[in-house]
């Protein structure tokens, strides 16, 4: 059987034309993805190189591998005799922070989610009016904001003034450069990011399952807890990491709130590049950070392909 | 009498409540930063009467105004240069539904927003020392854009998710070719989804603090740096008036390029 030694020309445009879209998707893809390959993710590969390297007097780095930056996170070294102490400073700073971003994320959650139960439930008009209500701070300075918190909850600040003055209070409360005030500001921050995708996910919600369950006899938190809560469970989710990661490495809120006494991991690794100069150090405390993004971005995968699964059982 | 227990149903008591203080949470802040920004004394106890004079004094630094000036110009580069790609990215993946590495290529035009930001900064600053970049608004400009990209995405491939094929094909039909195609049928109709997204790069550039901290080497400074400057040294009424200016830029383009992103085409849909 003699195979046609071209294509008939039928195929042949048809091949044409599926060769001209690659080419013309490539042209267009191709600026946006090296711009972002050239500028993030060979920077970051940079990081985990440095992360390796031995620190500079001066800053920088010297060309000479070393894990001196991740032994330095766990142990001190002594001066004297080289021997290596167990030092729990690091994984202090690291543990505070996430406890504050865990935290954090709850308390967005136990906010975020009856807000965004209730404006879904409104009527449409009025949910539009809300939404755009709540994506707004999202877009304000992160640092305006921040110092507006910082405004009204200083010692001296209006809030204080207020409360003494009201006679609710003896003395100011000291909720400013406590743990307490960058948690406060961390939500303040972070609060938008809850509330956007929960909306999303309750929004979609059949409202007739509750009907069913209350048929079924369910009271009114139990239809909560087991129908509405499971259903919007992608939301809480995708909120809580949207929460938790920049939370995580947050640095202006525990910067200006906890006034430089309550370090977290942001401050630490911005301390290796501005005072302390160990930019080998700074590159392992942000690869460590990079590593519980990427496991918590893992969590999410797995959560949504499981959705996905469901969804098509 | 069924509608109204299954109206009761839906709602849970408190839930509103929440919502309303969550709403007071999120502008209490910002309002009595405003309001205070407008008292003619320093005192934060006293209204010493309505005065624009924070305003005046903010509007006389020069330091302010030199920012004010690097701001504006790094995020018209940052956002224009965001725009242009993420327009000829959103493009390539929503008019091509179907190729091996789409999902791969949505994920890394979206990986900015997933590293967290002082890991970007540092990155940022370790990369342009190595390859030499001096620091400055050039270097700002390079960061901003990257950072600008998925931001610029969001509402241009919503927009485009939104305009069906067949306008092309039509064009096609009446003989014109994809150039012109583009030009005259898909452009048009993509442009509000540019424009919200230009204007979201541009506050995200504006307002950009952590990754603009460690590029901008010793000279360049931007408002948000010139902002935490000031506030390092105490919190003035000056401050409270750069900030609600600030504040308000912010807002005014949210609210255009939400109600630019809403309509969908054809209008009156």
């Amino acid at each position: 059987m003699p195979s046609p030694a071209t294509p008939p020309p039928r195929a042949a445009s048809e091949h044409a034309r599926a060769r001209r879209r690659l080419k013309a998707r490539a042209l267009l893809l191709s600026p946006a993805l090296l711009v972002i390959c050239g500028l993030l993710v060979l920077p970051l590969c940079i990081i985990v190189v440095y992360s390796f390297l031995t620190p500079g007097t001066y800053g920088g780095v010297v060309w000479r591998f070393s894990t001196e930056s991740y032994v330095q996170f766990l142990f001190e070294r002594d001066l004297f005799d080289d021997t290596l102490a167990f030092s729990p400073a690091y994984l202090q700073i690291y543990w505070r922070s996430f406890i504050q971003a865990l935290v954090a994320t709850t308390a967005c959650f136990l906010i975020g989610f009856p807000t965004a139960y209730y404006i879904a439930t409104l009527p449409e008009r009025k949910k539009y009016m809300w939404v755009l209500l709540i994506t707004v701070p999202y877009w304000i300075n992160l640092l305006i904001r921040t110092i507006a918190m910082l405004f009204l909850i200083r010692n001296e600040g209006p809030l204080n003034h207020a409360l003494l003055f009201a006679g609710l209070v003896d003395a100011p409360l000291k909720i400013a450069y406590t743990n307490i005030g960058v948690g406060i500001g961390l939500i303040y921050t972070y609060l938008p990011f809850m509330v956007l995708p929960l909306y999303a996910a309750i929004e979609r919600f059949d409202f007739r399952l509750v009907e069913a369950a209350s048929d079924l006899y369910a009271r009114r938190w139990t239809i909560l807890r087991r129908v509405i809560l499971p259903l919007a469970m992608p939301g809480v989710v995708a909120g809580s990491l949207l929460v938790f990661i920049p939370s995580l490495g947050a640095f202006i809120a525990p910067d200006l709130l906890g006034g430089g006494k309550n370090l977290m991991i942001g401050n630490l690794i911005a301390l290796q590049f501005q005072g302390s100069r160990n930019w080998p150090f700074g590159s392992a405390a942000a690869v460590i950070l990079m590593t519980i993004v990427l496991c918590a971005l893992l969590v999410y995968v797995r959560q949504q392909s499981k959705a996905r699964l469901r969804q098509l059982r | 009498m069924k509608p109204p227990r299954s109206r009761d149903l839906k709602r849970y008591p408190g839930f509103g409540a929440v919502t309303w203080a969550c709403l007071v949470f999120l502008y209490g802040p910002l309002l009595v930063i405003a309001l205070y920004s407008f008292n003619e004394i320093r005192s934060i106890t006293v209204w010493g009467g309505f005065s624009l004079h924070w305003y005046a004094k903010a509007f006389n630094n020069e330091l302010i105004q030199r920012s004010t000036w690097n701001s504006l110009v790094i995020a018209l580069c940052a956002a224009s240069m965001a725009t242009t790609l993420a327009t000829a990215a959103a493009l390539a993946v929503i008019r091509h539904r179907r190729f091996r590495a789409r999902e791969t290529c949505i994920g890394i035009i979206n990986l900015p927003l997933m590293v967290p930001e002082i890991v970007t900064a540092i990155a940022s600053l370790v990369f342009f020392v190595l390859v030499g970049i001096p620091l400055g608004v050039g270097s700002i400009v390079l960061a901003h854009t990257v950072f600008c990209i998925p931001f610029a995405y969001l509402p241009i491939s919503a927009r485009l998710e939104g305009i069906e094929g067949y306008y092309e094909e039509a064009a096609g039909d009446l003989y014109a070719d994809s150039r012109r195609a583009f030009r005259h049928v898909l452009l048009p109709m993509l442009m509000p989804g540019v424009l919200a997204g230009f204007m979201l790069a541009f506050i995200i550039s504006l307002d950009d603090f952590i990754i603009t901290n460690f590029v901008a080497g010793p000279g360049a400074s931007t408002l948000p740096l010139a902002i935490y400057g000031l506030v390092r040294t105490g919190l003035t009424p000056e401050i409270n008036a750069v900030s609600t200016l600030l504040l308000l830029v912010s807002v005014i383009f949210v609210i255009l390029s939400c109600l630019l992103g809403r309509k969908r085409y054809p209008a009156g849909h």
